[in-house]
């Protein structure tokens, strides 16, 4: 496969699924506990929780990236802060696209994961309370095995946003090949150039064909985990 | 173990007060729908935190408001059976059973075979909760909740999503229940029927009070409390023990007051029964009645009478050892001078009696 892409082609593919995989895997566990608070808590600010966690999805795209750079930029206050305490820097890494992919694809995880939770009747949590579980195990021997289909929707989804995001990543991190250049904006720089579109072109296909295979495993792992539930 | 509430608690308009001993046996809180038992029911679990009281079971304080003690539900070490059931959709009718053995260590008490066998479920246990009926999903959350080895059972309505054939399944094994096990089962109804058969204790509620508590059997042959418990609903229960069936499809008992004849009873010769006989079902006579159709005729004495606002009235009659009930009107009891201390015969028909009022004795 390697011989027919050339080394920057390689490269965007790859690092878009790095950037993506750690992207979804690192924001699925926050993207729960916010789904779970927002679906069944009441608490003061619960509204400007949910406001910020939508944000990215009505914000520019490139709203976001800069906002992200004054956040998190080397002489951003939390970017600062991070880099002098754990050595940890986003601006012009791929750590940086990772982070922007997991802010624009968040709201869409979370919608997925908080409407699987506000299916599950809040009753069957009682009812494993009365029988000796704790709020801790409940959530996990009930809410987790029914909301699991929503879960990985909601990942499936948040994957193939951070696959697709652009705007907020050229922003936030720009667009240096091999280190920041992922599938998008590649696709951007070859159709920059004259005669690039051959190379864009493959690229399109690549990323269509990820993206039809996240949609397809989507499907099958939800009606795998259904059927399970169910039990039929 | 005797478990003791008190508590008043306020739903926005509704106010919850309410006080009673709930001893070993099952202690029925009846009452109308909207007269507060669930809620009563689920502050006990600690599903409802009350505002003010005291809650305790045996020697633990499970709620005191003054105290600000608090245990948290799932520490109570209960036995909840809802009116849906409740089954875990996920898990096996077998994982089901075992949900409480996950938080709580191993304890003596019901064996898994001992309560699938009682219940009936052994055949049942690799299948899905979708896929069973009605009848025996309920039977599945009464298993699960006596497999939490709990010191307190609740149930809520736990008949009332079910047809009368479901009912009649489930009954006998909730009377079993009642004889095998003593920790103190409390049990909300509407359905005096359900009540009658299973309860040692009742509560009436009524309107977020308790309008009545006491011993079943007292507080149901209590003319008094006929209008809190629907005059429709009263009425009060002999013991009886089989003697023969006969031929022609009748089973003959003995009561104390005299022999009693119904409808074929499946039950053995010589079980005790117990026989709810509808207060508005009785005929009562000051003489022996001949070339009557009615088989059961007790000789009776009238030990209380009530007359109503209405028409009607209610008489209390000591008919041997046991106590009944009798609804006629103000007109009669005046005719036949019943007063307390007469004699009279009381008449029950035999096909009144429906098979849902006999049960085992408690």
């Amino acid at each position: 496969m390697a011989d027919w892409l050339t080394p920057d082609q390689w490269s965007a593919v790859t690092l878009s699924l790095k950037v993506s995989f750690w992207a979804t895997a690192l924001s699925l566990p926050v993207g729960v506990a916010v789904a779970y608070v927002l679906a069944r808590r009441e608490f003061w600010g619960k509204q400007a929780l949910n406001g910020l966690v939508h944000l990215p999805l009505i914000l520019p795209p490139v709203v976001t990236g800069y906002l992200l750079l004054l956040t998190f930029g080397r002489r951003g206050a939390v970017g600062s802060f991070l880099e002098d305490t754990f050595g940890l820097v986003f601006a012009f890494r791929w750590t940086g696209a990772a982070l922007a992919a997991a802010v624009m694809a968040f709201p869409l995880m979370v919608r997925a994961i908080r409407l699987a939770i506000e299916a599950v009747d809040p009753k069957l949590e009682q009812a494993a309370s009365t029988l000796g579980a704790s709020p801790g195990w409940v959530f996990v021997t009930v809410t987790l095995p029914l909301i699991l289909p929503g879960v990985i929707a909601g990942a499936i989804l948040a994957f193939a946003k951070a696959m697709g995001e652009f705007g907020a990543t050229i922003t936030f991190v720009s667009n240096i090949p091999g280190q920041t250049q992922t599938l998008p904006s590649a696709i951007y720089s070859f159709l920059q150039v004259p005669g690039g579109d051959a190379q864009a072109a493959q690229l399109v296909l690549i990323a269509v064909a990820i993206a039809l295979l996240a949609l397809l495993l989507s499907e099958w792992v939800g009606r795998a985990v259904a059927r399970r539930i169910a039990g039929s | 173990m005797s478990l003791s509430v008190r508590f008043a608690h306020r739903f926005g308009d509704f106010s919850l007060d309410v006080a009673f001993e709930a001893p070993a046996g099952v202690t029925a809180l009846f009452g109308r729908s909207g007269s507060g038992k669930t809620s009563v029911i689920n502050a006990v679990a600690g599903l409802i935190r009350p505002e003010a009281g005291r809650i305790q079971l045996g020697e633990t304080v499970l709620f005191d408001a003054e105290r600000r003690i608090w245990v948290p539900v799932h520490q109570r070490r209960l036995g909840y059976v809802f009116q849906e059931g409740r089954l875990f959709p996920h898990l096996s009718v077998r994982q089901n059973l075992t949900y409480s053995r996950w938080f709580a260590p191993r304890r003596p008490g019901e064996s898994f075979d001992h309560v699938v066998g009682m219940l009936g479920i052994d055949g049942l246990l690799e299948r899905r909760p979708a896929g069973l009926s009605g009848g025996e999903k309920q039977r599945v959350a009464i298993g699960r909740a006596l497999l939490a080895n709990p010191r307190l059972l609740l149930m809520d309505e736990p008949l009332a999503a079910l047809d009368e054939e479901r009912k009649a399944e489930i009954l006998p094994y909730l009377e079993r229940l009642r004889g095998e096990t003593d920790i103190p089962v409390l049990y909300v109804s509407h359905s005096m029927a359900e009540v009658a058969r299973l309860a040692t204790t009742l509560v009436l509620m009524d309107k977020g009070r308790v309008v009545r508590s006491g011993l079943a059997h007292e507080v149901l042959s209590d003319p008094e409390n006929v209008p809190a418990l629907g005059i429709r609903a009263a009425g009060a229960s002999l013991h009886a023990t089989v003697t023969t069936q006969e031929e022609d499809g009748l089973t003959r008992l003995e009561a104390s007051a005299g022999p009693l004849f119904l409808p074929h009873v499946d039950a053995p010769l010589g079980a005790r029964l117990s026989i709810r006989i509808l207060a508005q079902d009785v005929i009562l006579s000051r003489t022996r009645p001949e070339g009557l159709s009615a088989l059961n005729i007790l000789p009776a004495t009238v030990t209380a009478v009530r007359l109503g606002e209405g028409p009607g009235a209610v008489i209390q009659l000591r008919a041997g050892d046991d106590l009944l009930l009798a609804r006629i009107t103000r007109r009669s009891a005046q005719a036949l001078e019943l007063a307390p201390g007469a004699d009279c015969f009381a008449i029950l028909k035999s096909v009144a009696v429906a098979q849902s009022e006999v049960g085992g004795a408690g």
